[in-house]
């Protein structure tokens, strides 16, 4: 096991480090230099090259990207462009409040989707399978920005049960007067999963069940409680590779939920990045998002092979 | 008798615990701005013009001021921090500032030559301790006229420009003062200044957090006429147009920047009040006169301001627009009389493209660069589909360079750029309200090329114009641009601002900014 993890470590290594030139030379290929972003347009050039130089554009592109590279390694993320701000301070406060919905939609998503997929599997072809079949792809079909904009006409305006925009009181979501900001964001988000999550535990379930070694559990007596803990891990790996996926999508592609709900998260922060070419910000949030995406496999790829030991070797 | 004794402290109990209720309860605005994010909070706010409106003058102020209580015509500068200004005779590159002696900062410190002092070389200082090379960056974009500054004694500042410019007070009206001891007691840190700021207006930051900032009314302001009626405003950066609407019609905020057209009549059906009012603001075409263009010929340039359907638009924008034949608007006194009245006229356009030499049915092409959304820019590419329709009537056939609004800003000066191939037109709409954009935008060089040597006499001797009535240079100017067409003059914004019936006393005026200090909130 232990070989596991440190191999998985060592094939992260590479994909950071190409992460990172990736992201450096994204920006690099941008029109125009980073300073000309700094000043308002219509700025005498001889100011551009100024600010360009303050904040060292002038040297050559290795320099810049070694630079950057050492102090991204030190936590250094440099100051945002557009408010010259820190941009460490910026993302991780915005991590913090996407992991808040981003957590509570994988919790109600992916138990939703395990309970819809477990459901619609054992009832195949009865009516709860057609019931539940329907809900998972209308939740992968139903485009989730659209339904959060129906939750808030129904909800906020209408009813005026819960607040349309927002995150409210600062802190961990412990109390009412937090989570009723988080009620809304967390159903649009966990929707997707539903039905991608739910797709895939009804399709392996059903063919786990449709599997000879189930008849002869069965055969042998065991109780189907028993024989539900066979199939459960059975089904685990594929289920927590896409759950994986999925954990790394909502975290960075949440974008939309975040901008309609105006929830101050990386998804947010990243829009507004790029409608302000921000880059130091946009580079610094591709490069988080990314990590976690690798972070959150490796993860998953160190869970799966703990329950499924064919996977370790 | 114990009975009535009993009702009468009754009656007293509930009496005073309604004038402690009524006694406690805050008049509170909350806002909800159209910016990405929150403006910062140093005295040179970020999220342009809206974040100078909202963050900037309720909180921290300049020497001199724009009059935001002028409802009629144009808001023009008063003094302000300054009680005098003028320009030295003998050098008309001095401007003498006589400052107000009754001010203090938040933070209980004086407002001197010395904080003057000490504000300008914080952004015009590289080797002072205290320069801030973000804020720099933007302020002297603005404000680079100024070449030198000198305190003369502690009530007086001499500030040299480095041409003669009569408008050089509107420049400084967008230099904002703040404690420089402050900013001492804070650690000689702008991001701790940031969170815990001292200027010298009528509201304080009473809160900087990520999500939200708070305005509280400062009882101590040295304006005593201006005083604010509210106790605090709240500001929220809602970027989308639905959130903002939901956001009012939920009860969550009393005010929203810019609704969008579309949503304005179901907030007026739903009881809110929509204001829209004459903005300093213009949404047109730029359009490049050179040899191998089209628009080197004025005619040409005439014709597609002939062939803008402008009352097209302003039905597209809901009544949010109002038609533009020129930079500033009819009946403004710098409007002047103009031979041409553009108005959508295709058989006009036509006979004008004729007598340019093109056949009868002959479209004109013409590549415009236009952004998919942007800062004044309001529903740009409804916008020009509308105008594509109405211009190839008219002789023209319009086609697009779409960007978004941040890299027309990168590359709109380098015709090298590839989406600047064949644009020979720039959709970017533009402030009327002071001089420096009007001189960026036709003085040369300028992006359109333009260089009448009639116009670039008339903008010289209204920049060396110091005393007197200057609207008559500034009207035959006018009338000079409207005719030689630089720019294609389309619509001007009307700016509308939604809110609840509960606000009270907001006084549209001629400017991008708003005398919050006039606004109250009642229940």
């Amino acid at each position: 096991m232990l070989s596991l993890i440190a191999k998985r470590l060592i094939h992260a290594l590479p994909i950071l480090f190409g992460v990172t030139l990736l992201v450096f030379a994204l920006i690099q290929m941008m029109p125009g230099t980073i300073a000309d972003l700094m000043v308002p347009p219509g700025s005498p050039p001889e100011l551009v090259a100024e600010i360009g130089k303050l904040y060292g554009f002038d040297r050559p592109v290795w320099e810049q990207y070694l630079r950057w590279l050492f102090q991204v390694l030190s936590g250094n993320l440099g100051l945002s462009v557009a408010t010259g701000k820190p941009v460490a301070a910026e993302l991780f406060a915005a991590l913090s409040n996407t992991l808040k919905i981003t957590i509570a939609a994988a919790i109600l998503g992916f138990g939703l989707a395990i309970l819809f997929g477990a459901i619609a599997a054992i009832y195949h072809r009865r009516w709860p399978d057609r019931v539940f079949s329907v809900l998972m792809t209308a939740g992968l079909s139903l485009p989730n920005y659209w339904l959060a904009i129906l939750c808030v006409a129904i909800f906020s305006v209408k009813l005026r049960w819960l607040p349309p925009q927002g995150i409210g009181p600062a802190g961990l979501p412990l109390h009412w007067d937090q989570w009723k900001f988080m009620i809304l964001p967390v159903i649009a988000l966990s929707m997707i999963p539903i039905g991608v999550v739910g797709r895939l535990v009804r399709a392996t379930v059903l063919d786990i069940l449709s599997q000879e070694f189930i008849t002869a559990l069965e055969a042998r007596g065991l109780p189907w409680r028993r024989i539900w803990l066979h199939i459960a891990k059975n089904a685990a790996p594929a289920a927590l590779a896409l759950m994986g996926l999925q954990f790394g999508y909502m975290i960075g592609g949440s974008i939309l939920i975040e901008t309609v709900f105006n929830w101050p998260g990386t998804g947010q922060l990243l829009n507004q990045a790029i409608f302000t070419r921000d880059v130091t910000m946009i580079q610094a949030t591709v490069l988080l998002l990314a990590v976690i995406f690798v972070a959150v496999n490796l993860l998953v790829d160190i869970l799966q092979g703990a329950i499924d030991p064919r996977m370790r070797r | 008798m114990k009975f009535t004794k009993f009702v009468a402290a009754l009656a007293t109990s509930v009496a005073l615990m309604a004038t402690v209720a009524t006694a406690s309860a805050e008049s509170v605005l909350r806002v909800a701005m159209t910016t990405g994010d929150l403006p910062t909070t140093t005295g040179a706010p970020t999220q342009g013009l809206e974040g100078m409106r909202f963050a900037g003058y309720p909180v921290f102020e300049p020497l001199v001021m724009w009059d935001l209580r002028k409802t009629e015509g144009p808001v023009t500068v008063i003094p302000w921090l300054a009680k005098e200004f003028k320009t030295d005779p003998n050098d008309r590159n001095k401007w003498i500032f006589t400052l107000r002696d009754d001010v203090n900062f938040h933070d209980g410190s004086k407002f001197d030559a010395d904080a003057v002092i000490w504000n300008l070389e914080r952004y015009y200082n590289d080797k002072a301790e205290h320069f801030d090379p973000a804020a720099a960056a933007y302020l002297r974009s603005r404000a680079s006229l100024l070449k030198s500054w000198e305190k003369i004694d502690d009530h007086t500042v001499a500030i040299t420009t480095s041409t003669p410019t009569s408008y050089f007070p509107e420049i400084v009206a967008g230099i904002l003062m703040v404690s420089p001891k402050q900013w001492e007691a804070v650690g000689k840190d702008w991001s701790k200044f940031a969170e815990k700021p001292a200027g010298t207006g009528p509201f304080t930051f009473s809160d900087v957090n990520r999500n939200q900032l708070t305005l509280s009314k400062n009882d101590a302001y040295w304006n005593k006429e201006r005083a604010a009626k509210l106790d605090k405003i709240t500001l929220q950066a809602m970027p989308e147009a639905t959130t903002r609407m939901a956001a009012l019609m939920s009860g969550q905020v009393d005010w929203i920047e810019a609704p969008s057209p579309d949503s304005i009549p179901v907030l007026e059906g739903a009881d809110f009040e929509v204001v829209t009012t004459s903005f300093p603001h213009v949404w047109p075409y730029w359009l490049k006169i050179a040899d191998d263009t089209p628009f080197k010929d004025p005619k040409v340039r005439q014709a597609l301001n002939y062939a803008v359907d402008r009352e097209g638009l302003v039905a597209l924008l809901n009544g949010t627009a109002e038609p533009a034949s020129g930079f500033w608007k009819k009946g403004d006194p710098r409007y002047g009389n103009p031979k041409n009245d553009y108005k959508y006229d295709p058989a006009k356009a036509k006979a004008l493209l004729k007598e340019a030499g093109y056949k009868d049915d002959e479209l004109v092409k013409v590549k415009v660069m236009i952004t998919t959304a942007g800062s004044g820019q309001m529903m740009p590419l409804q916008m020009n589909e509308l105008l594509q329709q109405s211009a190839k009537e008219a002789g023209f056939d319009l086609e697009f360079s779409v960007v978004d609004f941040a890299k027309m800003l990168a590359v709109r000066f380098n015709d090298k750029a590839p989406e600047m191939q064949g644009v020979v037109a720039m959709n970017s709409s533009f402030t009327t309200a002071d001089m420096m954009w009007f001189y960026f935008s036709f003085y040369p060089k300028n992006w359109a090329g333009y260089a009448d040597p009639e116009a670039i006499a008339l903008m010289d001797e209204y920049r060396n114009t110091f005393e007197g009535d200057t609207t008559p240079i500034l009207a035959k100017l006018h009338e000079k641009l409207v005719d030689d067409a630089p720019w294609a003059w389309i619509v001007h914004s009307r700016n509308p601002v939604a809110m609840s019936k509960k606000v009270k006393g907001y006084t549209p005026v001629q400017s991008w900014y708003t005398d919050l200090t006039l606004i109250d909130v009642e229940d």
